[in-house]
């Protein structure tokens, strides 16, 4: 697993090809839209999908957090996939969140999905997390950071399209400009958000950068202003 | 046919047929002596053989005989198009005769009110699709609805045996055999290779009826002017030649294998026709009601000529099509056959065809399929297996209709003749699937969609899972489309799928529905666009477009190969070609396999000679790759064509005919099955068909696309947790089967053993250049090569940064 570094306000930080972003100055870990208990969700609207999704993202965090140490790790929204999800992880799933806050200090910050702290759950619940120049939320707030100020968010689940011998890649992705990261779904069954579409462009007036989550590192494509879109081979689609 | 008592036709019938100077036809007759007899028939006859009027001849008989409320005959057509086509052409020998015969027609686009009216008087003649009769079965009135049925009609049977449809047909079918246990089955086919198994597919016990086979068709080649391709698959430069012909008939359908391929030739004969011919424009994607108006236009004489794809296969006779002209390779000869028989539809006077292949492969493939045609010879697969994944559709249904005993509707399941050989345990494994899941984990007791009454009967959780099931029904499941707009408020001109309009950014040009057309905007479903633009046009492909080649015609080519007397008929160009390789390498042989290897550019080609398809080829190249990497030889890459299999390497590959070996189907198959993104594409099919997940709806919200689950994602974690589950096995079956075509790379492997003829080159050998030229047109991945595309792609845009402007 090769990370890839980059400064946002400043800050040092490393994105992992699994979708976190760490934070080494701070022994910081943050990961996004975990939707723990989608499953389930469904199979309450008759949809039976295997329900394996929640142990299989714990999983993966747990070893995201073997790897990295982290002291503190954030949880940044939809952490559950709706407000009923914390009631529903099965045993598997709950040692899985025990091993985890045995390991790192476990923050909770509220999403839409989950706007309520997770009842009888380790961890601490907060609406927002600030640390030096950087902010992480759920959702990336419409006005700009300050001068000098860093935003981390979720929310939008961000997906790229790349061009490439005639074929196209969808991948998960970071996004990211001088002052916004917007990070990847980590969650198993987590849909995706195209990074062209406006909602994401909006973010990103002034375009950015793409970093696509590939198996042991990550890809890095421009991410063209929403006014400029050229397509060819290796450029955004 | 054996001798039967002949059939009475009364008086009033009789007489009909007199005053439009027809004679009723021996097969028509035949058939009607078949249920006067109360026995069924399955009636095989080419286009325009009076098939239609043959099936219904019974039962508007009957009904004259001894009139009756509620439904008498309930006739199903692959075509929603055709049922209304036939339930149009019905009316007159109704009209005509003053029978009083209500006929109506149930499909996807039955409206809600003619639906209610349905319901409150039933129709004695119902016409519909196999869809529309899953979703009227599993109605809970639908034991009450079908009790009086007296007959079935299928028609273009052969079109629905064998796939998807077909198999939810035939478990409908069965249904119904509970319900109107008295119902006689007619099924009318175009000639096919196996009508045994078509008689077994539509229930035993029927008559086969077949008509003669009419005249001969006629059928010549038509070759592009100038040199003759060495590649390519459009054909475009035929275009010149086509509208000549078309020019010289009164009217012609010019076939072609792609949309992508008609929309092409259309702009290309329409830069040419100056005399402004009137030319149509017919394919799956546009508008239907644009296709309907191309139809008429064409049934009325308007038309000079329609370019159409497999759209116009199947459908109502229009009667005075000229000649049919095929460009591109047939594929298949029962599908030329089913093509030509378009054109010319006196069985007495022959069909007359021009095949125009696109490339000198397709030139012996056009000949191949010209002699397959003479000979009679037929090709189409045995029968397969039923689907799992619709079976789960289907018992769903059924729970929604009634509930149901496992045991009994095990019995029903497997009188259906694609399930006949289904195990109780894989039964019990989909029903587990439908009540919870079937997953090893005992996570959804209490998400149950159907639970179980004292007596061990099957019933809904809720109304909400029967309309899940009904907003799901069916079992063709197409790429995401969205509606192309003329302007905000201009007609509707057809679908093109998401992944192509995700490319298209303002201003963009692309062909579709015969009109060069600029991409304005897009809209939540609909894609906005004016006519005109500039710059080169795109053109949208669809998923799934082409077929390959068929197993008879594959064995033809071969054989016509070595036959060299034969190669009299050939094109200059093609003896000269065909002489030279056998100069300078060796002919592929009928039953061995010819393998090539020569350097070139730096690298070592292995080209082989396989002859079984696209599809097989690919699984091969990978197959073969795998095992050239193991050995060494590092492998690059490698193309598929119908005809061919290309590999190059940085090093020379050793020991052919080992490489080769049957052995290749064990544990690298399942390696690379297991993580193809071919068994991606399958298990999406088959999760959407067991109604594990929901119908991609075009231009879902964008809260509804981070909502959604992809079939990807749940099939890593089914794979990974439970790799028996039910789902993965029919995902497995659907590939082998389709297009990962295991069955015909086994057959091949175990014909060429010990029959593998290596011939070592120095260079290049003429039959090797088609295959050469392909490279960079085929893509196939696995999620390795995935990772080096997204490599490549990364590093070739930095290196571009990186040059000062």
């Amino acid at each position: 697993m090769t990370p890839a570094a980059i400064r946002l306000a400043g800050e040092a930080l490393l994105l992992d090809p699994t979708g976190g972003v760490v934070w080494p100055a701070r022994r910081l870990l943050a990961v996004a839209d975990l939707h723990l208990e989608k499953a389930t969700a469904a199979a309450e609207r008759g949809w039976l999908l295997p329900p394996w999704d929640s142990a299989a993202t714990l999983a993966r965090l747990a070893a995201l957090i073997a790897r990295h140490r982290p002291q503190t790790v954030l949880a940044l929204g939809d952490s559950f996939h709706d407000r009923r999800g914390a009631a529903r992880l099965a045993p598997e799933s709950l040692h899985l969140l025990s091993v985890i806050a045995d390991a790192a200090r476990l923050v909770w910050i509220a999403g839409n999905h989950d706007p309520a702290p997770p009842e009888g759950l380790p961890g601490e619940a907060v609406a927002c997390w600030r640390a030096g120049p950087l902010c992480f939320r759920h959702q990336a707030s419409s006005a700009p950071p300050g001068t000098g100020l860093g935003e981390i968010s979720g929310h939008f689940h961000p997906k790229a399209r790349i061009a490439a011998r005639g074929a196209a890649l969808a991948r998960r992705c970071f996004v990211v400009d001088a002052r916004r990261l917007l990070l990847p779904a980590f969650g198993s069954y987590a849909g995706g958000l195209d990074v062209r579409h406006p909602a994401i462009g909006a973010l990103f007036p002034e375009g950015g950068a793409t970093f696509l989550l590939g198996a042991a590192r990550l890809f890095n494509f421009p991410l063209p202003p929403p006014t400029l879109r050229i397509q060819a081979d290796g450029i955004l689609l | 046919m054996r001798p039967e008592a002949a059939a009475s036709l009364p008086d009033r019938f009789a007489r009909w047929f007199a005053a439009r100077g027809w004679r009723p036809r021996a097969h028509q007759l035949a058939v009607l002596a078949a249920a006067q007899a109360g026995e069924g028939a399955l009636l095989i006859a080419p286009t325009g053989g009076g098939k239609t009027l043959a099936g219904f001849l019974p039962s508007l008989i009957d009904l004259h005989a001894a009139p009756r409320p509620g439904l008498h005959t309930l006739y199903i057509s692959p075509l929603k198009a055709l049922a209304a086509d036939v339930a149009r052409n019905l009316e007159t020998p109704v009209a005509d005769m003053g029978l009083a015969v209500s006929i109506a027609t149930r499909t996807g686009d039955t409206s809600a009110t003619e639906r209610r009216q349905q319901r409150a008087s039933p129709p004695q003649i119902l016409l519909t699709t196999p869809e529309s009769l899953a979703l009227l079965l599993s109605l809970p009135e639908a034991a009450a609805g079908f009790a009086g049925l007296a007959t079935i009609v299928v028609d273009e049977i052969h079109a629905l045996a064998g796939s998807k449809r077909g198999d939810q047909l035939a478990l409908c079918l069965a249904r119904l055999a509970t319900l109107a246990p008295a119902a006689r089955r007619i099924g009318l086919s175009a000639t096919v290779a196996h009508p045994g198994a078509l008689r077994a597919y539509l229930g035993g016990g029927l008559r086969l009826i077949e008509a003669g086979a009419g005249a001969a068709p006629e059928i010549a080649l038509l070759l592009p002017p100038g040199r003759l391709p060495w590649a390519g698959h459009m054909g475009i430069a035929a275009a010149p030649a086509i509208l000549a012909c078309i020019e010289r008939a009164a009217s012609s359908i010019v076939f072609v294998n792609t949309r992508a391929q008609a929309e092409l030739l259309f702009q290309a004969l329409w830069k040419l026709n100056t005399a402004t011919l009137p030319i149509g424009l017919h394919h799956g994607s546009l508008d239907p009601a644009q296709r309907r108006r191309v139809e008429a236009a064409m049934a009325a004489g308007s038309l000079r000529a329609v370019i159409a794809t497999a759209s116009l296969d199947l459908g109502i006779d229009w009667g005075s099509v000229d000649q049919v002209i095929q460009l591109g390779a047939p594929k298949g000869v029962a599908r030329l056959m089913q093509r030509v028989g378009r054109a010319n539809h006196r069985m007495d006077q022959p069909s007359r065809a021009i095949l125009v292949p696109a490339n000198r492969f397709e030139v012996l493939e056009c000949e191949a399929a010209i002699e397959g045609v003479a000979a009679g010879t037929l090709d189409g697969d045995p029968p397969r297996p039923g689907g799992l994944d619709v079976l789960a559709q289907h018992l769903l249904g059924m729970a929604c209709a009634a509930p149901f005993h496992p045991d009994a509707m095990f019995a029903e399941v497997t009188a259906a003749a694609p399930y006949a050989t289904l195990t109780r345990a894989d039964f019990d494994a989909v029903l587990g699937f439908v009540e919870h899941g079937g997953y090893a984990l005992a996570a959804y007791e209490r998400y149950r969609k159907l639970f179980r009454d004292a007596e061990g009967r099957l019933h809904p959780r809720d109304m909400r899972i029967a309309r899940h099931y009904r907003m799901n029904i069916g079992t063709i499941v197409e790429a995401p489309l969205l509606r192309v707009r003329l302007g905000a408020r201009g007609p509707a001109l057809g679908e093109v799928e998401e992944y192509f309009a995700a490319q298209l950014v303002p201003g963009d040009t692309f062909l579709f529905a015969g009109r060069l057309l600029r991409f304005l905007r897009l809209r939540e479903t609909t894609i906005e666009v004016a006519d005109g633009g500039e710059g080169e046009p795109k053109i949208p492909a669809y998923a799934g477009g082409r077929l390959p080649l068929s197993t008879h015609l594959a064995a033809r080519v071969r054989a016509m190969l070595q036959a060299e007397v034969g190669w009299s008929r050939f094109p200059d160009a093609v003896r000269e070609w065909l002489s030279l390789q056998r100069t300078r390498s060796a002919l592929p042989d009928a039953e061995g396999l010819l393998v090539e290897s020569f350097p070139r550019g730096g690298r070592h080609y292995l080209v082989a000679y396989a002859f079984e398809g696209r599809n097989a080829h690919q699984t091969l190249g990978m197959l073969l790759t795998r095992r050239m990497q193991r050995a060494g030889s590092r492998p690059l890459g490698f193309v598929a064509t119908d005809y061919v299999l290309a590999i190059w390497s940085a090093e020379p590959a050793r020991d052919i005919a080992a490489l080769f070996g049957e052995d290749m189907l064990g544990d690298d198959l399942e390696e690379w099955m297991a993580e193809s993104s071919l068994l991606r594409r399958s298990f999406r099919n088959v999760a959407v068909i067991a109604g594990l997940i929901e119908r991609q709806r075009p231009g879902a919200t964008r809260s509804h696309r981070q909502v959604a689950v992809s079939s990807d994602l749940l099939y890593d974690v089914l794979r990974r947790h439970q790799p028996d589950h039910v789902l993965l096995r029919a995902t497995r079956a659907d590939a082998a089967a389709g297009m990962v075509d295991l069955g015909r790379v086994a057959a091949m492997l175990a014909r060429v053993l010990g029959r593998i003829r290596h011939v070592a080159l120095d260079r290049v050998s003429p039959l090797a250049v088609p295959v050469l030229l392909e490279i960079g047109r085929e893509s196939v991945r696995g999620a390795a090569e995935e990772e080096a595309l997204l490599a490549e792609a990364e590093a070739m845009l930095a290196e571009a940064a990186a040059i000062p402007a």
